[in-house]
């Protein structure tokens, strides 16, 4: 029997060269006779921009040139829409999008009006402090309710108001389920999310080389292959003249998909223009203003449902903050509306969201996407009228959970992928059973609780459940080569930010070629390599890319397999690949090495068969007809001290399912690495600007990321539905750990404290929980 | 996030210092530790044009028990060090206390006693620490030196008497008292943060257990240390029982400290934060005295 790699708990082939600091990032990049760029950023959120005066600047010794709008001339242009709006009846969409420098007024704090090219970044930014801007600041639009308002300042004046989206999706008659249910909860909600906080900010290095007409970018991006292709027609240049490298990157977490940013376009330029190397790297105070994030909904929802629970109908409607700018379109609040349904049977949903510009960094997905907000609403109106009905919270949501036979689930709606959101398989009620049973469900709600509120202490206990639309099209690719060597070569388009592509990939071509995966050098993220696909997001890594290997792989196998049996004299079905050879089974005295045998598939002379293709290499592409739907259930156990109201997790306990696992090690990194980003929402990440957008807390010092003494240990535990939707049966797992947090804590939080308080927002903080807990307690 | 220009010394000895102050006097500021002034000036918020890096003055560094057990530490003494002092733990046990509460073991590596005390950050444990123990700070120039009490030495927000070109040397700290109790108790978001509110108390017991002094300091409810005097004052001459400690603790909350509202607490956050931080620091306090008058 071969040795089996898919399915292993394989320990990551990038890791040595990670850990011992040998990894090529970014801003490891240098080349000879290098510049640096800053770039000087508007104060203001919002301000009408009179002059700039950078003569000083420019004399100061070091300063190579200083660009404004004006100096782009034509290759001035408003960015890309990366992603149109879905075919939804009657929808009202109005794109802005972002420009490389501002020109004529400011939209957010942080937006370049200037950038500096110096010989060193000290220079750069010594030559920002001699720049004069005259800036005529205007009324900013800060908050979701003032972007409407009849009097809102017009953040885009050729437009009539700062509505960028209005979209309602509908499905049966809310209205109707209403009037016949037991139960009607109605409640609104805020849900505020934070940046994305990657351990790496953003950079971008260009490097021209003139005599070769060859321009190279190393970009911190998770679209390697767009972003060549989109410079290339800006530049003027065919895309084979354009290599865009996206080596190790300290996270993603989606902002590094967004594109273009304003830097990724000067930055090209400007090598070009000066024929010089040039560097930018985005610094921690940058990365608050200039990279995306996503930000806060406030929902007005309504929960029909009849006295046993059972939901009849769903009404939300929301608004959604897209930021100055609106290149991502809708797929932020799509996914809200979508995710809402969660696992449940919603027979009746209306659905309505207004999407709006505000003074504010533009929104595109951040992990989850949009996902959490709909799923805390869920979640928050299922609690609320299992306490009013007086069932269990956890019954309540059995009793609504979709079955195994309601697969494939059409729900009706259009998801962001534009298709039909359906859910592909999934089988709901045993992960609900296993996180009960793991986090002791009954036993601390008869006998734990009771026993420590006995002792004066806060105890409480939750559990929610949802989904998770993963796994995306439009499609992406794979080459694979089985080297002279003995190697085998894995060359792929998506980028890599930590998600432990160089093993799970390397897993699925070990496992059907039977080398070991340390011999299977996988290649991500650069464009000189391969050059077909779209990127890293979605959760779509191991889904489509993961598929395409395979496709590839197998037809390697069968390469291989041809060519063996005709060496070998014998039946392709009495070979088998192992230990890096092929034979024929039960001997091994046959075994041919694969190296060799691609050296036997590459000959240097003779004849071959006509429509013989030389060596052991395949190339294959796979696309998914729509996405594949993850699920999991997660609970926890929290202790609040009700004098400081401050939280602690004592349990956290995941069950997810995601169809076929390929390395349940990586698995697990990425679901805790999710819930740690869970916790940071629900307690402590807010972006705090003040009335006129500025953002009071752009630095570390007030920013709060959860540190790992703030996060518990994770126990996991896992099932397998495989998806019908491709061939490995895989699912994703990028964004599963991140999206129920903010419903799990408040849920929790909530059972601790006991008393009448309800909560309705996220993020808390002990000082917002002691405000809530305070006006609970006063008298109505 | 890069420093404008500034001139550099690294002088090695502490006259060297004296004179480099005595030159530059305001434009010169005093690398210690760095783990504020260094983010400060990526931030372009101190621009001091000259640097005087007190990193390679040996003498500056360290701890000296006298012969009454009071303790002299010396201003460049990294935080670590006092930390893992057992002289610190026997002499300084509230100091001993207080140490993990301040950032990070690596901020610890790298921050002194002087600079964390010369700062005058607001929210800092230090300040509040020495404060409730009396300590006295001896501030040096090529002209002299002088000795300063804590509350003469603050004077406001990042703002001290040191003048510019005095050196804050050394700090000394009165010998511990029989039946002396202690204690510190803060709350931060996560653990090492600027805490939202942390108060050191102190308390002296008599024979009788009574209470002959009592003293309560706090940090980030004011611009500076903040005194709980009424709190303090009402638990003199009483046992310190609890209803006792919880009046004082109201006191202190409603009478003793104006804390401002900032983005992670409101004043009436603080407020809460502060009685039960007082109740409970008084307890520890308490107990401590109690068993040492035993």
């Amino acid at each position: 029997m071969a040795t089996r790699y898919f399915g292993k708990s394989i320990r990551r082939n990038e890791d040595p060269r990670l850990l011992t600091g040998r990894a090529l990032f970014v801003d490891d990049v240098q080349l000879p006779g290098m510049l640096h760029v800053a770039f000087l950023r508007s104060d203001f959120a919002h301000g009408r921009l009179r002059s700039v005066d950078f003569e000083d600047a420019l004399e100061l010794p070091g300063v190579v040139a200083i660009y404004d709008a004006d100096s782009l001339g034509d290759y001035w242009q408003p960015g890309p829409l990366l992603v149109p709006p879905p075919p939804v009846q009657d929808i009202v969409f109005r794109a802005r999008t972002q420009v490389p420098l501002a020109r004529g007024k400011v939209r957010h704090q942080g937006e370049p009006i200037l950038g500096v090219v110096a010989e060193s970044r000290y220079v750069a930014e010594d030559a920002l402090d001699l720049i004069v801007v005259d800036v005529e600041p205007l009324t900013a639009v800060a908050s979701l309710e003032g972007a409407l308002a009849d009097d809102a300042p017009l953040i885009h004046e050729d437009l009539d108001s700062n509505l960028a989206a209005h979209v309602i999706q509908r499905k049966g008659d809310f209205e109707e389920a209403a009037a016949r249910a037991d139960l009607v909860i109605e409640r609104n909600f805020l849900y505020d999310r934070g940046a994305s906080a990657t351990i790496e900010n953003r950079g971008v290095v260009a490097h021209w080389d003139d005599r070769a007409q060859h321009l190279t970018l190393w970009d911190t991006t998770q679209a390697p292959i767009p972003i060549r292709n989109g410079l290339a027609a800006m530049l003027g240049l065919s895309e084979s003249q354009v290599r865009v490298i996206a080596p190790f990157i300290g996270g993603g977490f989606g902002p590094k998909i967004m594109m273009f940013y304003p830097e990724e376009v000067l930055v090209p330029w400007i090598a070009m223009r000066l024929d010089r190397p040039v560097k930018w790297i985005e610094d921690r105070q940058e990365n608050f203003y200039a990279t995306t994030q996503e930000r806060g909904q406030v929902h007005e929802s309504a929960l029909a449902v009849d006295r046993e629970g059972r939901i009849l109908g769903v009404k939300d409607v929301f608004v959604h903050d897209n930021g100055a700018y609106n290149p991502y379109g809708l797929t932020v609040p799509i996914n809200t509306q979508c995710t809402l349904l969660g696992p449940y049977r919603v027979p009746n949903y209306h659905s309505e969201f207004r999407s709006v510009f505000t003074n504010k960094t533009i929104v595109t997905p951040v992990r989850g996407a949009g996902r959490q907000h709909g799923v805390f609403v869920m979640e928050r109106l299922l609690d609320l009228a299992a306490r009013q009905l007086g069932i269990d919270r956890a019954e309540i949501r059995r009793r609504n959970l979709l079955t195994p036979d309601e697969f494939p689930h059409d729900h009706q709606i259009i998801f962001q992928d534009f298709a039909p959101l359906t859910y592909d398989s999934g089988n709901y009620e045993p992960c609900l059973d296993k996180a009960l049973e793991m986090i002791g469900y009954r036993d601390f709600l008869e006998n734990e609780q009771p026993r420590l509120r006995a002792e004066g202490k806060h105890v409480g206990i939750g559990v929610v459940c949802y989904v998770e639309g993963t796994g995306i099209g439009p499609y992406e690719g794979a080459r694979v080569t089985v080297e002279p060597g003995g190697t085998v070569s894995l060359a792929t388009g998506v980028g890599t930010q930590g998600q432990g592509h160089f093993t799970v990939f390397a897993q699925i071509a070990a496992e059907q070629l039977g080398v070991p995966v340390e011999k299977v050098r996988v290649v991500t993220g650069d464009t000189g390599v391969f050059h077909w696909g779209t990127g890293t997001f979605a959760s779509r890594g191991a889904v489509v890319a993961g598929n395409a290997c395979n496709a590839a792989v197998l037809e390697v196998r069968r390469k291989i397999l041809k060519l063996a049996s005709k060496l070998l004299e014998a039946s392709e079905e009495d070979l088998e690949l192992a230990d890096g050879t092929v034979r024929v089974r039960g001997v091994p005295a046959s075994a041919i090495p694969l190296g060799k045998l691609a050296q036997e598939a590459n000959p240097l002379r003779g004849a071959v068969q006509p429509g013989t293709e030389p060596g052991l290499e395949a190339t294959a592409y796979f696309g998914p007809s729509s996405g594949s739907t993850a699920n999991g259930v997660h609970a926890m156990i929290v202790e609040v001290d009700p004098e400081t109201l401050l939280v602690e997790i004592q349990r956290y306990v995941v069950v997810h399912d995601c169809g076929k696992v390929i390395n349940p090690l990586i698995l697990e990194g990425q679901i805790e690495g999710g819930v740690a980003q869970g916790i940071g929402n629900a307690f402590y990440e807010q972006l705090v600007y003040d009335e006129q957008a500025q953002l009071l807390n752009a630095s570390f010092m007030d920013y709060l990321l959860p540190t790992s003494t703030d996060v518990p240990r994770i126990e996991s535990g896992h099932l397998e539905t495989p998806s019908p939707l491709n061939p490995l049966g895989v699912k994703g797992a990028g964004e599963a750990g991140a999206i129920p947090v903010g419903a799990l804590f408040a849920q929790a939080v909530e059972d601790a404290l006991s008393g009448g308080l309800e909560i309705r927002e996220i993020p808390l903080s002990p000082n917002r929980l002691f405000q809530l807990v305070s006006e609970a307690e006063e008298p109505e | 996030m890069k420093p404008p220009p500034f001139e550099y010394h690294a002088p090695d000895t502490l006259e060297e210092v004296l004179e480099l102050l005595a030159e530059h006097g305001e434009e010169g500021a005093l690398l210690a530790g760095g783990q504020s002034l260094v983010p400060a000036m990526n931030f372009r918020l101190a621009q001091p044009t000259v640097l005087i890096d007190l990193n390679r003055v040996a003498e500056l560094d360290y701890l000296e028990e006298e012969p009454d057990g009071a303790l002299r530490v010396g201003a460049m003494t990294r935080q670590t060090t006092a930390e893992r002092s057992e002289t610190v733990r026997m002499r300084a046990p509230l100091l001993h206390q207080t140490m993990p509460y301040i950032a990070h073991p690596q901020i610890r590596n790298r921050g002194t006693i002087g600079g964390s005390l010369a700062h005058a950050d607001p929210s800092a444990e230090l300040p509040t620490v020495m404060a409730a123990l009396d300590a006295r700070f001896r501030l040096q120039s090529a002209g002299g030196e002088r000795w300063v009490e804590v509350a003469d030495f603050y004077e406001g927000m990042f703002a001290t008497s040191r003048e510019a070109e005095e050196l804050l040397r050394e700090v000394r700290i009165p010998p511990l008292e029989p039946a002396m109790g202690w204690d510190f108790q803060e709350v931060a978001r996560r653990h090492g943060d600027y805490a939202l509110v942390g108060v050191a108390a102190v308390v002296q017991l008599d024979s009788e257990r009574r209470c002959t002094r009592a003293r309560l300091t706090y940090l980030s409810v004011g611009d500076g240390v903040v005194e709980g005097l009424q709190a303090a004052e009402s638990l003199l001459g009483t046992e310190c029982g609890e209803q006792q400690r919880r009046e004082a603790a109201r006191l202190a909350a409603l009478a003793d400290v104006e804390p401002l509202e900032d983005m992670h607490a409101s004043a009436a956050y603080k407020r809460r934060l502060v009685e039960v931080l007082t109740s409970r620091a008084l307890t520890g306090a308490v107990q401590t005295a109690r068993r040492r008058v035993d």
